[in-house]
């Protein structure tokens, strides 16, 4: 279900002007379409052939604008705060669906796989909002079409990078690189005093974030690292607030890093500012001060027993 | 060691503002190399891994709803909506938005926001909307200045609040990690010694976001006297 609506939307996107954009989209579109039929080395390949369409010579933008400032502006005035019903419809939607979906089963068995409920829910959502959308602006039928590929071309190849971090993460623990770094860690860092073993544990997970562009992949290298074998085993530390505290100093790194590529760059593409790092900058104060007071927690609550 | 070559490849591609995505290719493929594979199965790996990681990808497909909004004037609208409540300020439309998306991910209602759903179409409109207001027409640094702060309020809510509800992914993986080492813990007793980092990013962020309104008239002055 997912799939097919994927599959229309980015099939009808990529009729792209330009021949580079037309390249990377069409290929992008392939993917979706037949990438779980076809053997890996052939995506690879597809892959390998998008990221040189843009990286080679660049995708374009079309500079034409859909609509004037004025239009814009004639057309708030007569929708007033209706056009805010379909905006709205995509959260509230989601969350009941996601509400929803964990109710209901048929014979025992969920409905929806219960880790796909917030994506199809989201798809789901976004159907009901276009509908709404549709029936009450009465545009063109090719309108969605043409205002999503306007906004896909300003993100850009922005679009594509989440999707190729989660494969180099992929990659990276094929290779086993989490258990190289936790290992230099180990061997270059003075671990003989709780505070110094706790503050390593929680600042690690915040750098070992940044390199790996997420918390997730961090935390079990971390843990099993230093964690478990050094704060529990040796000093007595209570493992859930160690766990707990430790993930969220994870996030900290997660605030300063362009891995994390869905929360950090994507949007400055979506809301069209030039420099990419704009947001990470905003969020480094935020996040090194979190960090600090995570240490801190952590340094006071983990013996308490 | 020499499978750290993909890590150092990212940071360099980083720093000289390389295209990220070639960046990122190159890294993956010479990780794969340097732990013993041959050619063809990095190439393999990668598009397998490429592809199952697809669900990434859902979030664009609200743009034609959003686009088609925003065809209509629904920034626009945004903006003028804030225009006319006179309190309204920069730093009270996103205090007030990271109490929300915070308060929300907390009860685990974390879909109810997000970049291309609620900053692009509503927040970063309303934010730049009531400064606006405010100081008038606005240099392009601060528009663009504030846009980020938008997504940055978005990501900081987000990740501080979804760790106080028990059935988010973090937790399950905490409590699957520990539970493979022999160590049982209650999701409940996770999500509770969320809560004092969860209240520390409350009142970190806040007063910056609070913070925020000083600089932003600053800024209007200085972008204006420099032209």
């Amino acid at each position: 279900m997912m799939a097919g609506v994927a599959v229309v939307n980015w099939r009808d996107r990529s009729n792209r002007r330009r021949f580079n954009n037309t390249a990377f989209w069409g290929i992008y579109a392939i993917t979706f379409l037949v990438g779980t039929y076809l053997p890996d080395v052939v995506n690879g390949f597809l892959v390998i052939g998008m990221v040189l369409v843009a990286s080679i010579r660049g995708l374009g933008q079309s500079d034409r604008e859909s609509s004037s400032r004025e239009h814009r502006e004639a057309s708030a005035a007569r929708w007033g705060n209706k056009l805010f019903i379909p905006a709205l419809a995509i959260p509230i939607v989601t969350v009941l669906g996601t509400l929803m979906f964990k109710r209901v089963s048929i014979a025992g068995m969920p409905l929806v796989d219960v880790k796909q409920v917030t994506v199809i829910s989201l798809a789901i959502a976004t159907l009901v909002a276009l509908a709404i959308g549709m029936a009450m602006l009465r545009p063109p039928a090719s309108a969605p079409i043409t205002e999503a590929r306007r906004l896909l071309d300003a993100v850009g190849w922005a679009a594509v990078l989440p999707q190729m971090l989660a494969a180099l993460g992929a990659l990276f623990a094929v290779a086993g690189v989490g258990n190289v770094i936790s290992d230099l860690a180990q061997r270059w860092i003075p671990l003989d005093h709780p505070a110094a073993v706790v503050t390593t544990y929680a600042i690690g997970m915040a750098l070992f974030t940044m390199i790996m562009g997420n918390a997730f992949a961090a935390f079990p290298v971390m843990t099993a690292g230093i964690g478990l074998p050094l704060i529990v085993q040796k000093f007595g530390g209570d493992p859930t607030i160690m766990a707990a505290i430790g993930m969220l100093s994870g996030f900290c790194g997660t605030l300063m890093t362009p891995m994390a590529a869905n929360f950090n760059i994507v949007p400055t593409a979506l809301l069209e500012l030039p420099d990419e790092n704009a947001v990470i900058k905003v969020q480094i104060p935020t996040a090194l001060l979190l960090l600090g007071a995570n240490v801190l927690l952590m340094n006071l609550l983990v013996f308490r027993r | 060691m020499l499978s750290l070559i993909g890590v150092a490849v990212v940071v360099v591609g980083f720093v000289l503002r390389i295209n990220p995505l070639l960046v990122v290719t190159v890294a993956g493929l010479a990780t794969g190399l340097a732990s013993g594979l041959g050619p063809l199965a990095v190439v393999a790996a990668f598009g397998k891994a490429f592809i199952t990681s697809r669900y990434v990808a859902i979030v664009w497909l609200v743009l034609p709803v959003i686009g088609l909004l925003e065809h209509a004037g629904l920034k626009e609208r945004a903006r003028a909506v804030v225009a006319g409540i006179g309190a309204a300020t920069t730093s009270r439309v996103l205090l007030i938005y990271f109490v929300v998306r915070q308060i929300t991910a907390a009860l685990g209602l974390t879909s109810l926001g997000g970049h291309a759903q609620m900053v692009r179409p509503l927040i970063a409109p309303m934010a730049e909307g009531a400064a606006e207001n405010r100081y008038g027409e606005l240099p392009s640094k601060v528009r663009l200045w504030i846009r980020a702060n938008a997504a940055a309020v978005d990501n900081v809510a987000l990740f501080f609040g979804e760790d106080i509800f028990i059935a988010i992914g973090s937790i399950l993986l905490i409590k699957g990690f520990l539970d493979q080492n022999g160590i049982h813990v209650e999701p409940a007793q996770l999500a509770i010694w969320a809560i004092p980092t969860a209240i520390s990013a409350l009142i970190i962020h806040c007063t910056r976001l609070l913070l925020m309104e000083r600089r932003l008239r600053r800024d209007v002055a200085a972008g204006r006297d420099s032209g």
